[in-house]
């Protein structure tokens, strides 16, 4: 799952910088772990795609671009959208 | 369906100056997000209505759709759609969202502010 995120997001959005961090081992036991240890995930991403969107619609974008990831296994996303 | 689901967070949204789609509610958040948010809304001493979409799987998915915006919590200030955890928290930290809240003449503890 954190290299499907990390390739989406670099095929899509050509960021300058992309740190992707699986989280799950913090929520280990929580609501939404399904045991795969791939559920929840920090995402910072920097790409001049961003410029001139708003907060939310940078964060709708990647939100957009992980839909079937969204559907199939993330719980948590967290995200840091950054215009360069 | 959608509508009459779409009707309900309109007339919500309008009726409260803050509204904000959690899971739980804000004396028991059960989602370490909607605790995020609704401790600095707490924080900020701002009123706001808590709207628990664990207890309603329609209002659940409807604010999703409504905002097209795939996850809890949602934030809506003055009808107008915030964000969720990770943007209020940015707001936050940056003083915007307590800009935000002066712009639209919402009450709130500016000592709580700084």
């Amino acid at each position: 799952m954190e290299e499907t995120i990390r390739r989406k997001l670099a095929e899509s959005l050509n960021p300058s910088v992309l740190e992707v961090v699986n989280e799950s081992h913090l929520h280990a036991g929580h609501a939404g772990d399904d045991g795969s240890g791939e559920t929840h995930f920090r995402v910072k991403v920097v790409s001049a795609a961003f410029s001139s969107m708003t907060r939310v619609e940078m964060q709708r974008l990647v939100y957009e671009i992980l839909k079937m990831e969204m559907g199939i296994g993330i719980h948590a996303l967290s995200i840091n959208a950054l215009a360069e | 369906m959608e509508n009459i689901i779409f009707d309900r967070i309109r007339s919500d949204i309008q009726a409260n100056d803050v509204v904000l789609y959690m899971k739980g509610t804000a004396v028991f958040p059960q989602c370490g997000f909607s605790a995020a948010v609704t401790q600095i809304l707490t924080q900020l001493g701002v009123t706001f209505k808590d709207v628990n979409v664990l207890e309603d799987s329609a209002i659940r998915q409807g604010v999703k759709d409504f905002a097209s915006w795939p996850t809890i919590p949602q934030l809506y200030v003055k009808g107008e759609f915030l964000g969720g955890c990770d943007i209020v928290r940015e707001m936050y930290a940056s003083g915007e969202l307590q800009q935000i809240l002066r712009d639209k003449q919402i009450a709130f503890n500016e000592e709580a502010a700084a």
